[in-house]
């Protein structure tokens, strides 16, 4: 009686990602009222910064009173609906993604198409490059949600691509050629690549040589190159930020024409409730297309008009982009050193608003039913909800994605007390003289110390 | 190999009908009554600016709604991490009592049966995802609005099968005509999911009466798997609100509730129109449906309403004292204005369709064609828009089977841009009659047959009371 995309349940929500969250919402975690609650370290939200918004409104309140030099601007504003965006909201946003980038590029509003969110971006940009029985490739592990906003309604299929902890993660030629074979195999046609730079899960920014590999392959293949760079203003730490766009240019792809970018204010800013995303492509048809698709899902206006204001005050950008990332690199850190004391390490990262982090030796099995049970868990009895490996695709038990921008530092405190606490016993009887050693015991204690050793040599190290 | 989708390739969005091309002579020449009195004036958009005064005055009023404060505290973070696809329940509730409202308090809403969307694009789009597999149809009365081309099929893959009304019964729907639509879709080998009305209706401005709600109910009753979705997005610009018949109220009286029919009419809503909002992106879904509910819901994600704007609209339509009165004047001023145009073009001897609702009269210029063809029109459009510079809305746009009606905007301008452009239209239908009365007369002469002059009223379709309406409700 409904369609099939209703009854097939492919809108992908039914995996553990959203299941954390159910729990979670039964029993959220509150410094005075639920000290006892489940601290939520599954959700990329970066709370660190909203003092110097607001600080910006109480300086500015005609803006959230709809006003300009006195004048009431809400008439323009309630019937303001063009999708061509708002000029001064666009021309803000080229400013300020040229800024993150260290204004080593320039952003033509022409250019921009303006979208509820980036999730709205991310689809409709599928609906432009490709069709139903399609394929992208997208490096695993990857953000969860894509599974429903690349895949659910556009009928489009995501062929991983897959990268392994033990080069970091990097992406290869061999990996990339591989699964473009294996798209072929299962009959789908290739239409582009799609990554996520800086990366979610992993909050490592992709390297130049990485970018310069990606688009020699979707060069050769002639296929799109998406790249998905919503978290571009969280990289606090070197290497800096590379955008796709800047090693186009050095390649002389910039007028290739199948090279888009993805961004949002949701994690920069902080305002995922607000909806603002955007697509941003050198290619006029698929800009045309996709201004059309993006009455779908349109800006707010009042939206639109409160952040241009805001975006175009560069003495506020400045400060807030220097300020945030400082933030994040020091909340990042507690959160490394507070594992590191628990004995567990995470993959070395340098952006993002969480961090990937090992917890194998800690499975009883290298398998993904064992990383399912240690989620439960670390989720009922830990009390910390993490977001398992498995529900990012990735290839190997055992790693989590945990997130550290989204709580007070006292909550952070906690969850890391909790983890000591936790992984404690596991130590103690490695050491103590318990007898009643199971299987599972001598492998963690081997494990174990196999990972104390690593924790002082290169790879985890230079957390600064 | 093709480098875009089909989607992004084709031209099933739908923009390059004449309604979209109407907007952009406009643009080129935007009449100002004081830098460009000599521009086109817009009569093809379907907005409500009668009423900001209304909601200036509450804002000014209520300052903390636009500020993120409730009770003088900042809320500014929990509406900036805010981004819940059940929407914010103050918003939710307020809004199910404000449709409630709009319905006289006939029918009640539950906040829970209420999906939020990006605007009501969002929300028919939707709908269709989550009723209909590409392939499928859904059957719409003509005339209907353009853009339900580009909402309804384009990502979707639905296609649309009209159900031709006509003139002749005052565009209403019959049992035949959706018998017909039904008939041709299954010619097609198109599988219908079901019937998409407007209502009230866009272009016509009238309200559904229960003799077509019975045909539709019947229509979907018969039919197991077939929905019926009823876009309700001008239910507050009805002149007169004991008029308006929701499909909710139907099946209530029809003593429907209980019986899986509930489950297949869904609703549509929006604060474009009856607020004024557009540029807000305010839509609603409504079903009794859980599942619909839902999925939607999670597509909701793909066109979230702003919480900053969730939150002001929660503010101003839990204030009742506020939604009573502006509803109540709204339909005040709509009714007056519409008024002023149709006897305006009475006077000229143009009819309109008898309407009671809506921001805009269906226009009969029938008798100002050179021929009765789409030809004709199209000729007789591109006059009015660059001649008369009058941008309005030809009937072939909206898919309507008889050339010579076009769909006239009022509720889009100030009171005296209306005069102007009903000035306009008058030296151009004073002009052409006297061509004309030559041709007739010439005519007369050869044929010796006679023909009604332009400017005879008809009295069948000029009507200001609404009695008549009830009459042939019951």
């Amino acid at each position: 009686m409904l369609s099939s995309k209703v009854s097939s349940g492919s809108h992908g929500e039914d995996s553990s990602y959203f299941l954390g969250w159910q729990e979670y919402e039964k029993n959220p975690f509150h410094e005075t009222l639920n000290p006892n609650g489940i601290v939520q370290m599954g959700l990329a939200e970066n709370q660190l910064s909203f003092d110097l918004i607001e600080a910006w409104l109480e300086e500015h309140p005609e803006v959230l009173g709809l006003k300009k030099n006195e004048e009431s601007v809400f008439r323009r504003l309630a019937l303001f609906q063009d999708y061509h965006g708002m000029p001064d909201f666009k021309n803000a946003l080229a400013k300020f993604m040229a800024k993150i980038r260290g204004n080593k590029m320039k952003f033509d509003t022409s250019k921009m198409v303006l979208t509820a969110g980036s999730t709205s971006a991310n689809e409709t940009v599928m609906f432009c490059l490709a069709d139903p029985g399609d394929a992208f490739l997208i490096p695993a592990p990857y953000y969860p949600g894509f599974d429903r906003d690349l895949k659910w309604r556009t009928g489009v299929e995501i062929v991983p691509i897959r990268c392994v902890s033990s080069n970091g993660y990097k992406i290869t030629e061999v990996a990339l050629e591989e699964a473009y074979e294996r798209a072929h195999k299962l009959k789908l046609n290739v239409r582009g690549v799609l990554i996520t730079n800086p990366s979610n899960p992993l909050g490592t920014s992709t390297t130049r040589e990485e970018l310069d590999l990606l688009l020699t392959f979707t060069s050769s293949k002639n296929i799109h190159m998406v790249s998905d760079e919503i978290y571009s203003g969280t990289v606090f730490y070197s290497p800096e930020f590379t955008s796709i766009l800047e090693v186009a240019k050095d390649k002389n792809m910039d007028l290739d024409k199948k090279i888009h970018v993805v961004y949002s204010l949701s994690k920069d800013l902080g305002l995922p409730g607000f909806r603002v995303g955007l697509i941003y492509s050198d290619n006029e048809e698929v800009v045309s297309a996709a201004t059309k698709m993006s009455s779908f899902g349109l800006i707010s206006s009042q939206t639109q008009h409160l952040l241009a204001n805001l975006l175009s005050d560069e003495i506020f950008t400045t400060n807030y982009l220097e300020k945030n990332r400082k933030r994040l690199r020091e909340r990042r850190d507690r959160l490394v050193m507070g594992l590191k004391k628990a004995g567990i390490g995470c993959l070395k990262s340098n952006a993002g608003l969480f961090c990937w982090v090992d917890l194998r030796h800690l499975l009883n099995s290298n398998t993904f039913e064992s990383e399912h049970s240690l989620w439960k868990k670390i989720v009922c009895e830990v009390g910390i909800n993490i977001s398992p490996g498995s529900s990012c695709h990735c290839d190997e038990p055992g790693w989590f994605r945990v997130c550290f921008a989204n709580m007070s530092d006292q909550a952070l405190d906690v969850a890391m007390e909790r983890v000591k606490f936790f992984v404690e016993p596991i130590a103690m009887s490695t050491y103590g003289g318990n007898q009643k050693r199971t299987m599972w015991d001598s492998r963690r204690r081997s494990l174990i110390n196999k990972w104390v050793s690593k924790l002082s040599s290169g790879n985890y190290e230079s957390e600064r | 190999m093709d480098l875009f989708s089909r989607k992004a390739t084709c031209n099933s969005h739908g923009q390059d009908s004449s309604y979209f091309l109407g907007w952009e002579e406009y643009e080129k020449n935007p009449y100002d009554v004081i830098k460009n009195p000599h521009g086109i004036i817009q009569m093809g958009l379907a907005e409500n600016q009668l009423c900001f005064d209304l909601l200036e005055s509450w804002l000014a009023q209520n300052p903390d709604a636009a500020c993120f404060k409730r009770d003088g505290q900042s809320i500014f973070r929990e509406l900036a991490l805010f981004q819940d696809y059940h929407g914010l329940s103050s918003f939710k509730n307020a809004l199910a009592n404000f449709m409630s409202e709009n319905r006289g308090n006939r029918v009640s809403f539950d906040s829970n049966n209420l999906v939020l969307t990006a605007g009501a694009t969002s929300a028919n789009e939707t709908l269709m995802f989550c009723l209909a597999d590409p392939g499928d149809a859904f059957l719409l009365p003509t005339p209907y609005y353009p853009g339900f081309d580009r909402d309804l099929k384009w990502r979707t893959g639905v296609e649309i099968i009209p159900i031709q009304c006509s003139s002749t019964n005052g565009f209403r729907i019959t049992k035949l005509a959706l018998e017909e639509a039904y008939e041709q879709a299954k010619k097609l080998n198109l599988n219908v999911k079901g019937v998409l009305i407007t209502n009230p209706s866009n272009p016509l401005g009238t309200t559904t009466t229960r003799t077509e709600f019975s045909i539709l109910l019947d229509f979907i009753s018969r039919n197991k798997y077939m929905h019926l979705v009823s876009d309700e997005i001008y239910s507050g610009t009805v002149f007169n609100s004991s008029e308006f018949i929701s499909v909710m109220e139907i099946l209530k009286n029809k003593q429907l509730e209980n019986t899986d029919v509930f489950n297949r009419v869904h609703i549509v809503y929006s604060l474009s129109k009856d607020l004024g909002l557009p540029g807000f992106r305010v839509g609603a879904i409504y079903s009794n449906d859980k599942d619909v509910i839902s999925a939607a819901t999670k597509m909701s994600s793909f066109g979230l309403v702003s919480s900053q704007t969730q939150y002001l609209l929660s503010s101003l339509l839990s204030d009742k004292k506020f939604s009573k009165n502006y509803l109540r004047e709204n339909q005040k001023r709509l009714k007056n204005r519409q008024r002023k145009l149709v006897s305006g073009l009475a006077a000229m001897g143009i009819r309109s369709l008898k309407s009671n609702a809506g921001l805009f009269c269906w226009v009969d210029m029938r008798h100002l064609l050179i021929s009765k063809t789409f030809e004709a029109e199209k000729h007789l459009w591109k006059e009015i828009v660059y001649d008369v510079k009058l941008n309005i809305s030809p009937g072939s746009s909206c898919h309507c089977e008889e050339p010579g009606w076009f769909r006239v905007c009022f509720a889009n301008m100030s009171e005296d841009t209306l005069k102007l452009a009903l000035k306009r239209l008058k030296k151009f239908v004073d002009d052409g009659n006297s061509k004309r009365r030559y041709h007739i007369s010439e005519s007369q002469r050869l044929k010796g047959s006679t023909k009604k002059t332009m400017t005879t009223v008809s009295n069948w379709v000029f009507r200001l009371s609404f009695h008549d309406r009830e009459a042939e409700e019951r």
